[in-house]
């Protein structure tokens, strides 16, 4: 049984019917990512997910049970962690706080505090800046923090949405490496990415979106090498 | 006119005055902060927890006189009563009136803020009357300046004044406190900057904001009280007035921020008091909105507002 099922759902954002009956599964420990184009329905697809948007047809399903129907704060308290697009730090608060505010519905006070030293392990720059505004960080360091917060809910999948958007190219690849550091910590991770050929490199299976419907799946190495995904989004012209 | 007694006796009288518009500020600070909404009808929630006290100071038969421990406790039993009628009033008004439109253009709710308003003084008006209702003189009137120096000075500092700083300065420190270390008060910050990272982040909004509302509602009612007791007078119109400043109190000193709010409470209260004392009353309302006007053009995000950009 897939960790975390998408069976078929239709979302709307806005008037825009952004989301046309995708469907994708992610196993446990598995690293996989939704590539497509700008607009998609990558993002919109992770909202869904999220909970942030309700699908007007179709299931979100984590471990076998319907989460498609909760709100989302409930859905972050089953096991799904999620660094947003665009970062979404809280920008007056410290970078301490929105780690803290990463682990909001955990109770257990103890294993907060070895999360917030693993995080800092994965990030020493956090740790440096523990103390430091969020808004004051660059992005770079807010993509760290959007990470890092996200782990502090210790997920049982991870949703990235374009770690890598904003960043300048050494920066990017070091935000994979940890990505993918995280996931061989254990972490599922679900990353949706316009860098099709950086997401492609780190992940083990891929589907590619395109106006909101699943046109292409398989592993990464196989996408890699489809004439489509190499014309659309490697940048190859023939 | 000037003599420093004199200076000094209005400026008490304005802080005492100050620290309960400060109290509603905090209300408006709060909402504001998280929901970007002018909670027009809060300043009437004050008057209804004024309202409150003055029938459970009735139900209690308290009057004048006979101060002691029983009064005191009779006196926080109604303070802690206010507060929570006023907190849970606050709570029902945003559920009802305001949270059905949060996805509406912002004009509505605060449209609906309004009728919240008009709604909660014909209540006032319809429990206590038209005309001002006398608030029984519950509170010693001893001057500490005369009884620590032995000799009378034309400046008092009673315990009355003292009373009010007493009782405010706490509520104000607990809500500071529970802002800026608490982990619901760093929820209803994240919720205020970043309503749908927080809910990314497993905070549940609806409560959150219900909350600052909760908080919110409890700092007028305890306002509302203490107003009464200070001022021996409580009217069903009292809230349109305690109402625009301590408004103005909270975008004198920041919008949304807890420190600027009690800050602008402070200033209001002896601005008004002076220009109460050496214009006229008649002329308060015209020097504290010049004021703001004046504060509106050069310092826009008021006076602890911040101009920083929310994301980088």
């Amino acid at each position: 049984m897939a960790l975390l099922e998408v069976d078929r759902i239709h979302a709307f954002y806005g008037h825009i019917h952004a989301v046309k009956g995708v469907s994708l599964q992610v196993d446990q420990g598995e690293i996989v990512t939704l590539i497509g184009s700008n607009g998609a329905g990558k993002s919109t697809t992770l909202k869904t997910i999220s909970g942030i948007i309700r699908p007007r047809q179709g299931r979100v399903l984590l471990a076998g049970e319907e989460i498609s129907r909760l709100p989302p704060h409930t859905i972050v308290a089953r096991g799904v962690g999620q660094a947003p697009e665009g970062r979404r730090i809280f920008p007056r608060m410290t970078v301490l706080e929105n780690l803290e505010m990463g682990a909001f519905h955990r109770a257990d006070r103890g294993d907060i505090t070895a999360d917030l030293e693993r995080v800092f392990t994965l990030f020493p720059r956090l740790r440096e800046r523990r103390t430091q505004a969020g808004g004051t960080l660059s992005g770079g360091e807010q993509q760290m923090l959007a990470i890092g917060r996200a782990l502090m809910a210790r997920p049982r999948i991870l949703l990235l949405d374009e770690p890598s958007m904003g960043l300048a190219p050494v920066l990017v690849e070091q935000i994979f490496a940890i990505i993918q550091d995280i996931n061989r910590q254990g972490t599922t991770i679900l990353i949706v990415e316009q860098n099709a050929l950086m997401a492609l490199s780190v992940t083990q299976r891929g589907y590619v979106l395109q106006t909101g419907e699943v046109v292409l799946e398989g592993s990464a190495a196989n996408l890699r090498q489809n004439e489509l995904v190499r014309k659309a989004y490697l940048g190859e012209s023939s | 006119m000037f003599s420093p007694e004199i200076l000094a006796q209005v400026f008490i009288f304005g802080l005492a005055n100050g620290t309960v518009i400060a109290l509603i500020a905090l209300g408006y600070t709060l909402v504001y902060g998280i929901v970007e909404l002018i909670n027009f009808a809060h300043g009437d929630v004050f008057m209804i927890g004024a309202m409150l006290a003055l029938t459970l100071v009735g139900a209690l038969g308290l009057t004048t006189g006979a101060p002691g421990t029983m009064l005191a406790l009779e006196l926080l039993g109604i303070l802690l009563a206010c507060m929570v009628f006023c907190a849970v009033l606050n709570v029902a008004i945003e559920r009802f009136a305001y949270r059905p439109l949060r996805k509406a253009p912002r004009l509505a709710p605060f449209i609906s803020a309004i009728g919240v308003s008009f709604m909660l003084v014909n209540v006032g008006l319809f429990w206590k009357g038209p005309s001002p209702r006398l608030f029984p003189h519950l509170l010693p009137s001893v001057d500490l300046v005369q009884a620590t120096l032995g000799t009378p000075v034309s400046v008092a500092f009673t315990t009355k004044d003292l009373f009010v700083i007493l009782l405010t300065a706490p509520l104000m420190v607990a809500l500071h406190l529970f802002v800026g270390r608490t982990r619901l008060g760093k929820a209803m910050r994240a919720t205020a900057q970043d309503r749908e990272a927080a809910a990314m982040m497993g905070i549940d909004v609806n409560r959150t904001i219900a909350l600052a509302f909760l908080l919110g509602g409890a700092l007028a009612g305890a306002g509302g009280f203490i107003a009464g007791l200070y001022n021996n007078q409580v009217h069903f119109f009292m809230g349109f007035r305690a109402g625009l400043m301590s408004f103005t109190a909270a975008v004198l000193g920041g919008i949304g921020n807890i420190i600027g709010a009690v800050l602008g409470g402070l200033l209001i209260g002896i601005i008004s008091s002076y220009s109460d004392f050496y214009l006229d009353p008649r002329w308060t309302q015209v020097v504290v909105f010049g004021i703001l006007i004046v504060l509106m053009i050069f310092r826009p995000a008021g006076l602890l507002g911040e101009s920083t950009p929310d994301r980088a």
